[in-house]
């Protein structure tokens, strides 16, 4: 097992390497000029020139490479202009706020999406499958910021049952001692109930944003993919000799029409944590989507640098899960390096 | 007994529960607690340090104190107090005396005491005069702007004494130290913290060490802001709030939701027409102040393109829908600068003569030899405001024969953009911290070029007056200078002004003592609740 998932990782080194150089040189590319952006309405032509060569913008681009890569070598991604804190303690803050949020929309899409899935492929053309129909179209054709907004004005607004959309937690309570950074899990470690429901109350609705629009892919992968496997011989023969159908579909059918859905979930997950960048403006979010979206807007290299890096990571940290889930779930799924 | 995975798992699922009893600290009530929400917070502590964005102001405001600052005034329209720009009180400054020969001004410093414990002297006071007139950047060109300009200039006379010696008699200087950029480090802790750099850039950014009405208890950047009342404030009277929190949320449907909640008590920076709408609706009170020497202005090249012709600049001004652009970019939130009187008073910005003819701008533009094709590029970053009004523009100008192309630049690019000056028509707003007519126009039409004299203006009888003007000491030949000024510019129109945007704060009904300060940041000091 160790020796598979250290072949695996050898394999990723190149692309890991190519996605270093190509975003060093794309954000290179951008227009707009970082000094000038930073020395302020009233600066003179001195005073951005100064800052360039503080930031070392004046230096050819292999210079600027070769120190960049030295820095990373060290763990060091650099400094956000736009926060004027270190990178990598930026992203260390914001991540598991993305992560935690991306996770929770998962579950809530997944909690729904695959029994409506399971349910459209036994009951083929009954009003269950149109209803599994309509939810996927809607939940693929309603942007994410209209849904978010729309929530925000129907469960907040108007009826006033979710709270203020003012991030994970509440004004008035203080985050608990940080573990993993996933809230839910803090507050339970610390063992204070107040905070963890104040932190839940903050998360269901840009989760649920999330989870609207994940839908369609889940549901309908495991509708297809349950479809295909109902029609195979070993699930025929299961009927034939006599189990019950809830065996039949729960034991046989689903464990074995899994395997597609794991391959979409790892591919919803990958995209969601991008997509979030909307929901996390309207929820006032303070993950590495809209972190990125700002640092891009104001030509601020560093932040993008280290936001897509740390993106192509987990990206192959994610396929390499999946990849072992993979054996898991289907004991013939062999991995080879 | 073993374990089973059945038992781990109810365990795990138990483990919440088993409540220790322990109830969690809270932090002073609703009542003494200010929420803020706005669309983005500081991304340094320190005002003076390069790079600092816009809120950073407000940390420099309220944590620090300066030696002097604006005296409130009521606004004319209700809802607060705006500032008085010619009139002074002392911050740190118990009193203060110009010398007779109007070279050089002495302060008295109060008993003030840093957050740290340690009384304010006058070393302090220099320390961080210094530090603002030799760090660079954005400090030093304001520093610059009120003839602050040598650290030589500040001078210690003794523990409580500090006097700050003129260059030049400029009517700015007083007032320059009373914005938001010359404020007062407890400079033995910043030293001592620096690490070796003189200006201890890396620490201050992080950290405050100040004499201010509040402490920072806590600084997320990109997230949010608490702020803590130093209850051992000297410089004035003790604010009403007790802790204040300020939240960055980006999006403004989202801060008009929280405020039309009544969640968030104080709400800056949404687009004019949820302003408008908040008004109109009654609920939420709106504050507006037309901002001081700031104007929404088009800019035409002088040097390069068509309007090199100042006929044709004067077309555009004669053709401009001003009651138009008001109403559907900014919703009427602000002042139409269209149909002033042929003799300018003593003021800026002000309406110049011109209002909507057609006819006067179709013989213009035929006396210049007929239409043509040109582009007009605005911020990206302000495109709720300047969309609306370019197209607007484009279809007055389209009417007698100038076909306008739009062009969006992104806010990264607009700066390196309007360095270029060679786009023919920008739209921008440019406003001054220092509210006297020669000040704006020495930024934005003077032959210096600065970045924001976006026209590429140059005209030396015009920099004459203005020189003048800014270091005139008497009051008769100075408003006659900017008469003169202002006439000319009417007559050349370099840049037509369009509107003069008022600047909107949204507030509970319960909160009171609203204080508009020059730098556009809020200032907690003297906010009210309940």
């Amino acid at each position: 097992m160790l020796g598979m998932i250290a072949a695996r990782l050898k394999t990723t080194i190149p692309s890991v390497i190519g996605v270093i150089i190509v975003t060093f040189l794309l954000t290179r590319v951008l227009p707009g000029d970082t000094a000038a952006y930073f020395a302020g309405p009233a600066a003179s032509n001195e005073a951005i020139a100064d800052i360039r060569s503080k930031l070392g913008l004046d230096q050819p681009l292999p210079v600027q490479f070769v120190s960049y890569v030295v820095a990373l070598v060290r763990g060091d991604l650099g400094t956000s202009l736009t926060t004027g804190q270190p990178v990598t303690a930026d992203l260390a803050q914001r991540l598991p706020a993305s992560a935690e949020l991306t996770l929770v929309g998962l579950l809530i899409s997944m909690a729904i999406a695959l029994p409506l899935g399971v349910l459209a492929a036994v009951r083929q053309g009954s009003w269950i499958d149109h209803l599994c129909r309509i939810v996927a179209t809607a939940g693929v054709s309603l942007p994410v910021f209209f849904t978010g907004l729309l929530l925000v004005y129907v469960f907040y607004f108007i009826l006033g049952w979710a709270p203020a959309p003012l991030g994970r937690l509440d004004v008035f309570f203080s985050e608990p001692p940080r573990v993993t950074g996933f809230l839910l899990i803090d507050s339970l470690i610390a063992r204070d109930l107040g905070t963890f429901s104040a932190a839940l109350s903050q998360i269901l609705l840009p989760a649920l944003t999330l989870a609207i629009f994940s839908l369609a892919p889940i549901t309908r992968m495991t509708r297809a993919s349950m479809l295909a496997v109902l029609g195979a011989d070993f699930v025929r023969t299961a009927r034939a000799s006599g189990l019950s159908t809830r065996k039949v579909i729960g034991t046989y059918a689903f464990r074995n029409a899994m395997l597609p859905v794991v391959t979409t979930l790892g591919m919803v997950f990958s995209f969601l944590l991008g997509a979030n960048v909307l929901v996390e403006k309207v929820f006032a979010w303070p993950g590495v989507g809209s972190y990125a979206v700002e640092a891009l807007l104001a030509s601020d290299y560093a932040p993008i640098q280290g936001f897509v890096l740390t993106m192509a990571i987990l990206y192959v940290a994610l396929n390499l899960l999946i990849d072992i889930l993979y054996g898991v779930i289907d004991p013939r799924v062999r991995l080879e390096g | 007994m073993a374990i089973t995975r059945r038992a781990a798992i109810a365990g795990g699922i138990a483990a919440p529960f088993l409540m220790t009893g322990r109830a969690s600290a809270q932090s002073p009530s609703r009542s003494e607690t200010l929420l803020l929400v706005q669309e983005y917070g500081p991304n340094s502590l320190d005002m003076q340090g390069i790079g600092s964005s816009q809120p950073v102001n407000g940390v420099a405001l309220n944590c620090y104190d300066r030696l002097l600052r604006f005296k409130p005034v009521p606004i004319p329209a209700g809802g607060g107090n705006q500032v008085s720009m010619g009139e002074l009180e002392g911050e740190l400054a118990e009193s203060w005396q110009v010398a007779s020969d109007g070279m050089s001004c002495t302060f008295k410093l109060r008993d003030a005491k840093f957050h740290s414990g340690r009384p304010v002297t006058a070393k302090d006071v220099k320390w961080s005069l210094d530090r603002a007139c030799t760090i660079g950047g954005f400090a030093t060109t304001q520093m610059n702007a009120g003839s602050l300009e040598k650290p030589e200039q500040f001078v210690v006379v003794d523990d409580k004494t500090f006097r700050v010696d003129f260059l030049r008699k400029d009517k700015m200087t007083l007032p320059n130290l009373a914005v938001t950029i010359p404020f007062v480090f407890d400079s033995e802790l910043a030293i001592k913290n620096s690490g070796g750099d003189p200006h201890a850039k890396e620490w201050l950014k992080n950290n405050v060490a100040g004499s201010g009405a509040y402490k920072v208890e806590s600084w997320k950047p990109g997230v949010e802001t608490i702020y803590v009342r130093n209850d051992d404030w000297a410089c004035g009277k003790l604010p009403q709030l007790k802790r204040i929190i300020a939240r960055d949320i980006a999006s403004p449907s989202t801060r008009r939701a929280l405020m039309e909640r009544g969640d968030a008590d104080v709400s800056y920076g949404l687009p004019p027409k949820d302003f408008k709408d908040l008004l109109d609706g009654g609920k939420i009170n709106v504050v507006g102040v037309p901002i001081p020497n700031g104007v929404w202005g088009l800019y035409l090249n002088s040097q390069v393109g068509p309007f090199k012709d100042v006929r044709l600049r004067q077309a555009v001004a004669w053709v401009l829908p001003y009651d138009k652009m008001l109403q559907a970019s900014l919703f009427g939130r602000g002042v139409d600068m269209s149909g002033g009187p042929e003799t300018p008073k003593v003021a800026w910005p002000q309406p110049f003569p011109y209002k909507t003819s057609i006819e006067k701008a179709k013989e213009l533009v035929a006396a210049a030899g007929g239409g043509f094709s040109t582009t007009l590029q605005f911020d990206a970053g302000n495109a709720t405001v300047a969309e609306p009004m370019s197209v607007l523009i484009k279809e007055a100008l389209g009417a007698i024969g100038i076909n306008v192309e739009i062009s969006k630049v992104p806010g990264a690019n607009f700066r390196t953009e309007i360095a270029k000056k060679t786009n023919p028509m920008t739209l921008n707003r440019f406003a001054g911290w220092l509210d006297y007519p020669d000040y704006y126009l020495f930024w934005t039409m003077h032959g210096n070029n600065s970045i924001f004299n976006i026209a590429n203006y140059q005209n030396p009888a015009l920099d004459k007056l203005i020189d003048a003007a800014r270091f005139s000491a008497d009051k008769a030949e100075y408003d006659k200078l900017v008469v003169d000024f202002v006439k000319l510019v009417n007559n050349e129109v370099p840049m037509v002004p369009i509107a003069q945007p008022t600047h909107d704060v949204a507030l509970q009904k319960s909160i009171g003592g609203y204080q508009f300060q020059p730098c556009r940041e809020p200032d907690f000091r003297y906010l009210t609740k309940g």
